[in-house]
């Protein structure tokens, strides 16, 4: 195993969960905007989420051929369903007295959104973030199978040369990325929940 | 001046506001108050335009309301609710500020204006601008809501049940501050409330509204003597005066949180529960729960100290009257006595209760407040 | 599409037979096993701290990993794969069953008590359906990993829909990829909706909400 591969692997992720921000948010707010295409939002991006990984790669492959923007499309498509639904959940979840009165004292549609709403929902968005980067530390593992490197090539040799040291070492050190990942974001997330949740009184 | 001109609100089939006429005048506190769903709060919200009116015009300064820019009415008029509604992102000193940055005042001029707030509330700068709403308590909260809704200085301010959800004696305290403002101020208020007692205690002028019309519109005064019909009648409740249901006897005006003991109890327990309820003279009764009589402490000073029971002590002097009797003789009784009290007994000869001196001075001060109508 | 079909057609349906019945045994054996778990660790509910972050750690570990260890040991049948894919599938609903159980509130298994049921009653009747929206989550989530996982069988050259899409993917034939992952998607899909039909049978509507 090399540092590159654990690099490369983390590189997948990285630019993956940024793009899931990137599209996932917009997503989420269209979702809580407009009534319209709420229903369709979220139908197709669990419908995403239940593809398996495999054939969703295969599918982009078709079209994009193999390497890593094949890889990184495919987790950002795997990804998008916790983003889009914290996303919207958040904000509809947004007490509605304190939409009121925002509205009242006559702020504008996109400067509650920015000022008042996003902040409120920012720490269940983080949340989805952290479920979607979680995720993509083990589904990046199929970019083996469609020329994109990382830890699941290592894990793939492995067997195919049956291995035993090299299938562990792999899995070892995605273990810990997944987990390391989940603990270091599951911190930030306590504290974002402390500091914005009125229910729980800040101190400190 | 705030003017609604025929002014109808209809959600599916029911008439929430119906031909609504009326007028607030500039400086007037106004409380709009009647049952719930009687279109109070539709009639407060339709004032900002956070309620649109199916017909009719609002004028604010003979300035048709739905000709100006929503967004830049709302700026022009304060709004507190009853969810209190702070920002919970946001700092004492961010909500304060809000509209004003919302009208780009600059930074400078906001912090200005938080440290005037403030004082004005008796909230030091230092001790409160940087906390979280989370940080305060409930009746700390909404102060914060009223000054952020004073912020930009704006001539109107419109109240939604502002303490409804707050304890009576925040209530209260917030009831005074808010009128002193408004005084002080000189702010136009409109305040919606289910509670007479708020209204009375705040309004230059009470709407009692009711399925969507006005029923009564008129000063607390005149309200409380004349009021339009039963509905307000019942909203009056102890406010009302009626005469025929002037308390008569002596059971209408007794406390009947009273204590006694038992003739066989011994004299320090005695002087024990004079001591801890700060009284000085103990109703006794026999074993059966009929009247004994009462002992004093002068009494037991006197002779009792070295007794073991209090039996031998107690007297009957003290003025005795049912519960029945007429509440003037029970008076008589009390004031041609030397007894700081009336022991009122019911049939049985059990005791009933106490008239002291405060409940007659109550009494009589609604007897003077009647005459006066 | 004749074309395709004379091609492909009876490689396609014999995979997807494969893939099927790989999916519903792993899932049956996981849910049966881990339902037995999830009740058995609920008994010890003291030990969720240490429980609960250990099964979490091992359900980062990809199903390939499973897959290719137990290939090491138990070679080339089937029955690795069943092997290695109930494992995987075991860890969502024992996660989802004993936390659903623990969550169950004092208050309902204090009235149960008081009713005079059984410790077995009181599971059966008060805590398992209570914890049924949850118990079902993982079932969800454990039955669309699996129907993806189990495309890994053909890694180890055991068929399924896998097949066509490996096969597709080393000889550059976007046929026989769309032909191995268009099913695959479908059939994940319908497992999905199967499972919320199930839901909709099992659980009265007012406990529905929360759960997804």
């Amino acid at each position: 195993m090399t540092l590159n591969m654990v690099m490369s692997h983390f590189y997948l992720v990285a630019a993956a969960v940024v793009l899931t921000i990137v599209i996932g948010v917009p997503l989420g707010i269209l979702a809580y905007f407009y009534k319209s295409v709420r229903k369709i939002i979220l139908w197709i991006v669990e419908v995403l989420q239940t593809m398996p990984a495999l054939a969703l790669l295969g599918i982009i492959m078709v079209f994009m051929g193999a390497g890593k923007p094949t890889v990184i499309i495919g987790l950002l498509l795997y990804s998008l369903l916790p983003v889009v639904q914290n996303t919207y959940i958040g904000l509809s979840e947004v007490d509605p007295a304190i939409k009121e009165v925002a509205q009242g004292m006559g702020m504008t549609k996109l400067y509650r959104l920015w000022h008042v709403e996003m902040p409120i929902a920012f720490p269940l968005i983080f949340t989805g973030v952290r479920i979607a980067t979680v995720t993509s530390v083990g589904t990046a593992v199929f970019a083996a199978f469609v020329g994109g490197g990382g830890l699941g090539s290592l894990i793939y040799r492995g067997i195919r040369i049956s291995n035993m040291a090299m299938i562990l070492s792999g899995t070892f050190v995605l273990m810990v990325m997944a987990v390391g990942c989940d603990g270091i974001m599951s911190y930030i997330e306590k504290r974002l929940y402390r500091r914005f949740s009125p229910a729980k009184p800040y101190n400190e | 001046m705030i003017r609604f001109e025929h002014v109808s609100k209809r959600y599916g089939d029911s008439l929430v506001l119906d031909d609504l006429n009326l007028e607030i005048a500039t400086g007037e506190f106004t409380v709009l108050i009647g049952p719930s769903g009687c279109g109070k709060t539709t009639t407060l919200k339709t004032i900002n335009r956070l309620i649109e009116p199916d017909k009719g015009k609002i004028f604010i300064d003979d300035q048709d309301t739905s000709q100006i820019d929503k967004v830049k009415l709302r700026r022009s008029i304060g709004y507190v609710i009853q969810q209190i509604g702070l920002f919970p992102n946001m700092t004492v000193e961010q909500n304060i500020s809000v509209v004003p940055k919302l009208l780009n005042y600059d930074k400078a001029r906001c912090n200005e204006i938080v440290r005037e707030l403030l004082a004005l509330v008796n909230m030091p700068y230092e001790e409160y601008a940087h906390k979280y709403p989370s940080e305060m308590s409930g009746g700390q909260q909404q102060r914060i809501g009223v000054l952020r809704a004073l912020a930009a200085s704006p001539p109107i301010v419109l109240m939604d049940e502002p303490f409804g959800a707050l304890d009576p004696m925040t209530r209260r305290i917030l009831q005074d501050e808010v009128s002193k403002l408004q005084k002080k101020l000189n702010k136009t208020i409109v305040f919606v409330t289910h509670d007479m007692d708020e209204a009375l205690n705040m309004a230059d002028k009470i709407i009692f509204m009711n399925k969507g019309k006005i029923v009564q519109m008129a000063a607390p005064e005149e309200m409380l003597e004349n009021p339009a019909d039963d509905l307000i009648r019942s909203f009056m409740g102890k406010h009302s005066i009626d005469n025929e249901s002037l308390p008569q006897t002596a059971a209408d005006f007794m406390r009947s949180d009273i204590y006694s003991c038992y003739r066989n109890r011994g004299v320090r327990e005695a002087i024990q529960q004079m001591a801890r309820r700060k009284v000085d003279t103990l109703l006794v009764k026999n074993l059966d729960e009929t009247y004994a009589g009462t002992v004093s402490i002068k009494n037991i000073r006197n002779h009792g100290k070295d007794m073991k029971t209090i039996e031998p002590l107690i007297t009957q002097e003290n003025a005795v009257s049912y519960v029945d009797e007429d509440a003037q003789v029970c008076f008589d009784k009390l004031l041609n006595g030397q007894d700081s009290y009336v022991v009122v007994l019911n049939h049985d000869q059990t005791i009933a209760g106490i008239v002291t001196k405060t409940s007659m001075a109550k009494s009589l001060a609604d007897a003077v407040w009647g005459d006066s109508q | 599409m004749s074309h395709f079909i004379a091609l492909y057609g009876k490689r396609l349906s014999s995979a997807i037979i494969t893939h099927f019945w790989y999916v519903v045994i792993s899932i049956t054996i996981a849910f049966i096993i881990a339902f037995i778990l999830g009740i058995l660790l609920s008994r010890m509910p003291r030990r969720a701290n240490l429980i609960l972050p250990v099964i979490s750690v091992f359900q980062t570990i990809p199903g390939i990993v499973f897959i290719g260890l137990l290939f090491l040991y138990n070679g080339m049948v089937p029955s690795t794969v069943v092997i290695a894919l109930t494992i995987y599938a075991i860890f969502p609903i024992l996660k989802n069953t004993y936390v659903g159980i623990i969550n169950v509130s004092e208050d309902f298994k204090e009235a149960a008590k008081g009713c005079g049921m059984s410790p077995f009653q009181i599971l059966m009747k008060v805590e398992v359906p209570l914890a049924l929206p949850s118990i079902i989550t993982g079932l969800r989530i454990s039955t669309v990993y699996t129907v993806s996982w189990a495309v890994l069988a053909a890694m180890i050259g055991l068929g399924g829909l896998g097949e066509l899409i490996y096969a597709g993917v080393s000889s550059n034939n976007n046929t026989l990829i769309i032909a191995g992952a268009i099913p695959a998607a479908i059939m994940a899909l319908l497992f999905s909706l199967a499972i919320d039909l199930l839901r909709k049978a099992l659980i009265p509507k007012q406990l529905r909400r929360d759960n997804k």
